[in-house]
C-alpha cells in the first residue's frame, strides 16, 4: 500500500469520510423503510386497541393472538365508533384520534399545555367499551397500554406493553395470565377512582376476588408492576372528568 | 472434497469447545446474564449475534489495510453500530413482530464484547472469508452457551421452555407442581446466570484438562 495510514491527515480524512459514508447509508435505509416502518406501526395500535376490548383471535390457553395486519385496518372501522379527544368533561370528535402521542400529550400536560387526550368507543355485541391509551414508566423503560371499560366502570379488558423490561420477569406483564386477570375488576372503590394495585402478597393468585382493586404481582418484577398500577392510576385521572359524565353506578 | 480446509474448519470448530468465547475467553459475560432467563430470548440473541460477527468480521476485514490505527477501535465501533441499525430497521419494515421480541438486544449487541473482540483480535489481521468463518465460529459458540444457560434458567426458574409450561401449572399445581415441586425464582434473575456459567466452566474443564491455566 502506498498511503501511509499512520498520517494525521489521512486519519482525519477516513473519519471524514467514514462519517460521510455511514451517515448517507443509514439517512438512506431509514428514509427508504419508513412508510413500511409507520404502517406497521399503525396496524400494532390498532391491534392493541382492538385487543383490548376482546377483538383478537386468541385460542388456546396462554397465547396472545392478535386480528391479522391483513384483516386490522377492517376490524379497526368495524368496531371502533368513535375517536374522541377530551376537552375537559366534553369529548369532540377527531379523526384518527388513536394515533394521537400520548407520550408527548402527558408531557405538555407536566408542562402546562392544553393537551389532547384520545379516547375510543368501541362496540361489540351491542355492548359499549370506552377505550383509554395509558403510558408510564416500568422498571428499564417505557410501559404502555389500553385499557376499555364499561359504563360500570368495570374493566372489560387491558393490552399492556413495554419497551425494554426484563424479559421473563417484567417483560410477562404483556402475558395473557397477567393481563386476563384485570378482566373483571373494578377501577372504582365505592365512590373513588382507585384503579387497579398490582399486589404483592395478595393471597389471591386465581384472582377469584374481583372486588378488591387488586391483581397479583409478577413475582421478581415488583417495579414494574407497580409502573403499571401508577400507570392506570394517573391515566385514569385525566379522564375522570369524563368518566364522571358517562358512570352509571 | 472437504468444503473447507482442516485450518478453516477449525475456525468454526474451535470456539465452540476449547476456545469458548464464554467459558475460555470470557467474553460477553454481560449479555449472557441478561438476556438468559428465556429461551427464545436466548435464540434471538444467538441469531442476531451470528449476524452481526459474520457480517462485521468481513467489513473490518475488507477495510483492514485502509483503518487508520489511532482510530480503528472508533471505525470499528461505527461498523457494529451501523449494521445494528440496519438490521433493526429492516426489521422493524419487515418482520415487525420478530424486531419487537429483538428491541431490548439491540443495544446490547452493540456493546457486546466479542465482537469487538473478533474485530481486533481477528479481523484486523486476516482475509474476508476467513474472518467470515471466525465470526461465525465464535458467534456459535456465544450462542450454544447462551442457549444452555437459557434452557436450564427458564426450565428451572419459570417452569417453562420457549413459554410452554413443560413441567405442569404452578398455579392449579399439575404435573410435578401436584407433588410439592416449586419453581426456582433465584433462577431468573441475573446472579443465577453466572452459576450456570461457572457449571458449565468447571464441566468443560475437568472434561479437558489442558484448559485448566496454571496457577
Amino acid at each position: 500500500m502506498a498511503i501511509n495510514t499512520e498520517k494525521n491527515s489521512y486519519t482525519v480524512l477516513f473519519a471524514v469520510l467514514m462519517v460521510i459514508v455511514v451517515g448517507s447509508l443509514l439517512a438512506f435505509v431509514a428514509s427508504g423503510l419508513k412508510p413500511k416502518i409507520d404502517e406497521n406501526e399503525r396496524f400494532e395500535k390498532q391491534q392493541n386497541i382492538l385487543y383490548a376490548m376482546g377483538v383478537n383471535n386468541n385460542e388456546g390457553e396462554g397465547d396472545v393472538a392478535f386480528i391479522p395486519t391483513t384483516e386490522v385496518e377492517d376490524a379497526f372501522s368495524q368496531y371502533i365508533t368513535q375517536q374522541l379527544v377530551l376537552d375537559g368533561s366534553e369529548a369532540v370528535e377527531k379523526e384518527n384520534a388513536y394515533l394521537i402521542d400520548v407520550q408527548k400529550e402527558l408531557a405538555k400536560i407536566k408542562s402546562g399545555e392544553k393537551a389532547e387526550l384520545p379516547l375510543l368507543i368501541g362496540e361489540k355485541d351491542g355492548e359499549k367499551f370506552y377505550i383509554i391509551p395509558m403510558y408510564g414508566k416500568g422498571l428499564w423503560d417505557a410501559i404502555w397500554g389500553y385499557i376499555s371499560l364499561d359504563d360500570n366502570m368495570e374493566i372489560k379488558g387491558v393490552y399492556f406493553d413495554h419497551r425494554g423490561e426484563t424479559p421473563g420477569l417484567g417483560a410477562n406483564i404483556k402475558q395473557r395470565f397477567f393481563m386476563d386477570d384485570f378482566k373483571g375488576e373494578s377501577i372504582m372503590d365505592g365512590n373513588t377512582y382507585t384503579g387497579v394495585n398490582v399486589a404483592k402478597g395478595n393471597n389471591d393468585p386465581l384472582n377469584n376476588d374481583k372486588e378488591d382493586n387488586a391483581v397479583d404481582a409478577l413475582a421478581g418484577a415488583t417495579i414494574t408492576g407497580n409502573g403499571v398500577t401508577a400507570m392506570i392510576k394517573e391515566s385514569l385521572k385525566l379522564y375522570k372528568p369524563y368518566l364522571q359524565t358517562i358512570r352509571t353506578n | 472434497m472437504a468444503l473447507l480446509s482442516k485450518k478453516d474448519a477449525n475456525l468454526i470448530k474451535d470456539p465452540l469447545a476449547d476456545n469458548n468465547p464464554i467459558t475460555i475467553q470470557v467474553l460477553g459475560i454481560c449479555s449472557a446474564l441478561a438476556i438468559t432467563a428465556e429461551l427464545k430470548a436466548s435464540v434471538v440473541m444467538a441469531i442476531s449475534v451470528l449476524f452481526v460477527l459474520g457480517v462485521g468480521n468481513v467489513v473490518i476485514s475488507l477495510i483492514r489495510n485502509m483503518i487508520p490505527s489511532k482510530i480503528r477501535i472508533i471505525v470499528q465501533l461505527v461498523v457494529v453500530a451501523s449494521l445494528v441499525i440496519i438490521v433493526d430497521q429492516v426489521l422493524k419494515a419487515f418482520a415487525y413482530e420478530l424486531s419487537k421480541t429483538l428491541s431490548v438486544f439491540v443495544g446490547l449487541i452493540i456493546t457486546n464484547c466479542i465482537i469487538m473482540g473478533r474485530f481486533e483480535a481477528f479481523a484486523l489481521g486476516n482475509g474476508p472469508w476467513r474472518s467470515f468463518l471466525d465470526g461465525i465460529g465464535n458467534a456459535l459458540g456465544y450462542g450454544v452457551i447462551l442457549v444452555i444457560v437459557g434452557f436450564f434458567r427458564e426450565l428451572l426458574g419459570s417452569g417453562t421452555l420457549f413459554g410452554i409450561k413443560v413441567l405442569g401449572d404452578p398455579v392449579t399445581k399439575t404435573g410435578l407442581y401436584s407433588i410439592g415441586y416449586e419453581n426456582n425464582g433465584f433462577m431468573i434473575i441475573p446472579p443465577a446466570a453466572l452459576i450456570v456459567v461457572g457449571i458449565i466452566i468447571w464441566v468443560q474443564r475437568s472434561r479437558n484438562r489442558a484448559l485448566i491455566e496454571e496457577a
